[in-house]
């Protein structure tokens, strides 16, 4: 975690796309984010593990849609006007995968700077420590900068 | 692509041509006698020379004619590929390696010193070998008058699609060729295979050329024939005795047939001049495959592997819009939209048909290369082993053979190393001293079942049971069946070269093969008697793109199922839909398990009233798979679940419906399995 911390000290500025799920902000790296759509009809997988719970069709491609507020142990919400998928590619063992991730809204993109960025801390936090790469100051809030990596291995 | 420069490409490809040459040399080290290691040798020294000079490397050209020229005698037998002969030809290699690569950085007094080594080896043992020499003629004397040649090639060599025409026009182009056909191969018409080449030749060629001119003519194909070449006597000298034994007919004198004109000689069919003649008159026993050799030559095209993956990609996305637009049609009104939409599924299908034939390929090329593997390892194991492949025009997607020959290799290894008992234990079961191998595809519904049987000792399961309890994977006097033990050879390194495949299981680098098969959508099984043998059965999908299914809806959610797996469909009845216990259909007499689909994918919202079964078969079991509602035929083209969801068994795959809408495909196979296991363990679980 801190090791991309100390890359992001280096090159200052962070892009980010700003999404909110539950009552929490989260900003994703805005270089893995492929696309951002309305909410389609979802499949689901019967067997998959909970946060990965369905599939979905994007732009002819089956792929996998996760849940993050199941990882954050937050309550599902249903699909309000604000819901939006956003597309994401990892790199899951070597291979680039596409991964949709359901946010219940979209604020905006913008930039983390170097400034900005927390530690995370040790206490008061219940959830896991490896989910989250660092937490961030932005307008006044904290917003959790989260190792999409890691919470979908 | 064609702003590379050439050079480049030929150094690309004499790097590869290297690796062979390299190779072969170093196990003609290991197996002095290896005739194809020499062959290969050669042929890798022939095309660096040939591209050499084509590119301008004339250096290389030179320096390879050279090597070429001093190894020959090795390629005839007549000395013997000695360690430090071998060394000394690495060493030529080398030279050679750096003339492409750092043509500055070469001197050739290195050159000329490995060549002079070279020419020493090959010449101080030349009186060690007198009996061979004999039948190679004096250099001298074969610049005078030429070569007489008789020719007799393999039946197959047609198959192969060498032409032996095309080689005696080859043969011509080295100087005036008097060509007989000997004909006393050919049977009688009904017994006479159209495809074989019963013709032989006896060929005299007056041209003052070198031996190396004809050797080169017949390059690629002189393991699938015998040349015999004697040099021409001058025309005043009698012809050499050992000829006419080799024509196995009454000699005609030699002067006669010098004579620059066509002539009858005394064998049955008249002498022709090759170049002049009309190729197919002579070619009398064959026109049938000669035919269609040339029609398939206008025929075929290469094409890259890409285009194709890319036109099958292509294919696949016309299938999903051309889903879509029978919906929109169906669900409308418009007959005229529904005419077009109707002519479009037509067109899809065929256009994914032709697609996907274009992608299929004989296994019969895969199986070809293991004759080598099980020669060689029968020898280094001294187990005499015999080899039976069938099935070899059974045709799967060509990146499934690619993919298929590793792990093919692996398994035909574990059967001779650990399957196949020595002579000696064979003999005391009362077996035959030789062991036997079989390899063997056949299309099975949607599947093609590609198995290596052995008629070894078979798979000692107590000694895996043993290995596994010590490697902690289970506890000690766990209740498991043969089938669950034996599944631990797929365990990654379950099985290690010293301790269980030197005594009698096998499993090295099984996991390998398991996951390569398993990554094809295939699946592997394997099924042993003690005593009597083991038998690996690969199943593989017949396509990797796209399948006819049979789409259902079960709860809320819509699957396919293959539809080249489905036998039938039936109405649950009301009886079979209250008995709880006993989850058994009647189908016309015969009892058929069946599976709440609703349970197994966990299904929301109120079953149907009227539940339907859809009767699968998977290898020899026949299951019913209960589901609400069959909606029909769908055209499926398969898109990988990602590894996100490679935990998920039961589903091979997904696919898009016309709505667009994904749907989960289902693996029946696994679904059986995952079935079976459950009431394994329920039956366990009650015995204990």
């Amino acid at each position: 975690m801190n090791e991309g911390l100390a890359g992001e000290h280096q090159t200052g500025a962070m892009q980010v796309v700003m999404i909110g799920l539950g009552e929490e902000k989260f900003a994703l790296d805005a270089g893995l984010v492929r696309e951002i759509i309305d909410p389609v009809p979802v499949t689901k997988v019967a067997g998959a593990r909970a946060f990965v719970p369905s599939v979905i069709n994007v732009r002819g491609n089956v792929i996998p849609l996760a849940d993050l507020r199941i990882r954050f142990g937050m309550p599902q919400l249903d699909n309000s006007a604000d819901t939006r998928i956003v597309v994401i590619e990892l790199d899951l063992d070597g291979e680039p995968v596409l991964v949709g991730v359901t946010a219940d809204k979209v604020y905006e993109v913008t930039e983390i700077s170097q400034t900005d960025v927390q530690q995370t801390p040790r206490v008061g936090m219940h959830w896991k420590p490896e989910f989250i790469r660092f937490i961030a100051k932005w307008r006044e809030e904290f917003v959790i900068v989260p190792n999409m990596e890691r919470i979908l291995n | 692509m064609s702003a590379m420069d050439p050079t480049e490409v030929f150094r690309q490809e004499a790097s590869e041509l290297f690796e062979v040459l390299e190779g072969a040399l170093l196990d003609l080290g290991q197996r002095p006698d290896d005739r194809e290691l020499v062959d290969s040798a050669f042929r890798a020294l022939h095309t660096i020379k040939g591209s050499g000079a084509m590119f301008g490397f004339d250096k290389v050209a030179s320096f390879t004619h050279e090597f070429e020229t001093a190894f020959d005698r090795v390629r005839k037998g007549e000395i013997k590929p000695t360690q430090e002969l071998i060394s000394v030809a690495l060493a030529a290699k080398d030279y050679i390696r750096a003339l492409i690569e750092d043509p500055q950085s070469t001197d050739d007094i290195i050159g000329e010193a490995i060549l002079d080594d070279l020419r020493r080896f090959v010449s101080a043992d030349q009186p060690a070998a007198p009996a061979a020499a004999i039948a190679e003629a004096p250099p001298a004397e074969s610049k005078q008058a030429g070569w007489h040649l008789y020719l007799e090639f393999e039946s197959h060599i047609l198959r192969n699609g060498s032409n032996p025409l095309d080689l005696l026009e080859d043969l011509c182009k080295l100087g005036p060729c008097f060509v007989v056909p000997v004909t006393d191969g050919i049977p009688f018409l009904d017994e006479m295979e159209p495809e074989d080449c019963y013709l032989k030749w006896d060929v005299k060629l007056h041209a003052a050329c070198d031996k190396d001119a004809i050797d080169d003519v017949f390059m690629f194909v002189q393991d699938e024939m015998k040349l015999t070449l004697l040099p021409l006597a001058q025309v005043e000298a009698p012809a050499p005795a050992p000829l006419f034994q080799l024509l196995d007919e009454e000699p005609a004198p030699m002067a006669e047939m010098v004579a620059p004109v066509v002539e009858v000689a005394a064998a049955p069919v008249a002498e022709q001049p090759v170049a002049k003649a009309e190729p197919k008159s002579e070619a009398r026993p064959e026109p049938k495959a000669e035919a269609k050799r040339e029609e398939r030559g206008i025929a075929t095209v290469r094409v890259q592997a890409e285009r194709l993956d890319e036109l099958m990609d292509r294919v696949g996305e016309l299938v999903i819009a051309q889903a879509r637009l029978s919906q929109l049609a169906a669900s409308g009104s418009d007959l005229s939209i529904k005419m077009i939409a109707e002519e479009i599924e037509r067109l899809a299908s065929s256009l994914r048909d032709t697609t996907m034939g274009a992608r299929m390929v004989p296994i019969g090329s895969l199986f070809g290369r293991f004759r080598r593997l099980v020669h060689d390892l029968s020898r280094d194991l001294s187990k005499p082993v015999e080899f039976v492949t069938s099935g070899e025009d059974t045709e799967l997607d060509k990146t499934m053979i690619e993919c298929l020959a590793d792990p093919l290799v692996h398994l035909i290894r574990n059967a001779i190393d650990h399957g196949i008992e020595d002579t000696a234990t064979r003999a005391a079961n009362g077996k035959t001293e030789q062991g036997r191998i079989e390899l063997a595809a056949v299309h099975s519904g949607a599947q093609v079942l590609v198995t290596v049987k052995d008629n070894g000792g078979g798979l000692n399961t107590a000694r895996i049971r043993a290995k596994a309890e010590e490697q902690g994977l289970i506890a000690a006097g766990a209740v498991l069946s043969d089938h669950e033990i034996h599944q631990f050879l797929f365990h990654p390194g379950f099985s290690t070269a010293q301790t269980i495949s030197a005594l009698s299981g096998r499993g090295v680098g099984m996991d390998v093969v398991k996951r390569t098969i398993e990554n094809m959508r295939g699946s592997i099984d394997l099924s042993t008697r003690p005593g009597q043998g083991t038998t690996v059965t690969l199943r593989l999908p017949l396509t990797l793109a796209i399948i006819e299914g049979l789409l259902i809806r079960v709860g809320e959610g819509r699957y396919i199922i293959p539809l080249s797996a489905v036998e039938e469909c039936v109405e649950l009845t009301a009886e079979d839909e209250r008995s709880r216990g006993r989850n058994f259909l009647n189908v016309r007499g015969n009892l058929v398990p069946f599976l709440r689909l609703r349970e197994l994918l966990t299904a929301s919202g109120a079953p149907d009233k009227h539940q339907k079964t859809i009767i699968i078969s998977t290898g020899e079991t026949r299951v019913g798979l209960v589901a609400d509602q069959i909606i029909g035929n769908h055209q499926t083209v398969i898109k990988s679940l990602s590894k996100l969801h490679s935990d998920v068994t039961i589903f091979s795959g997904a696919t898009i419906l016309g709505d667009g809408t994904a749907a989960l495909i289902l693996d029946v196979a696994q679904l059986v399995t995952l079935a079976q296991s459950k009431v394994e363990k329920q039956h366990i679980s009650e015995a204990a």
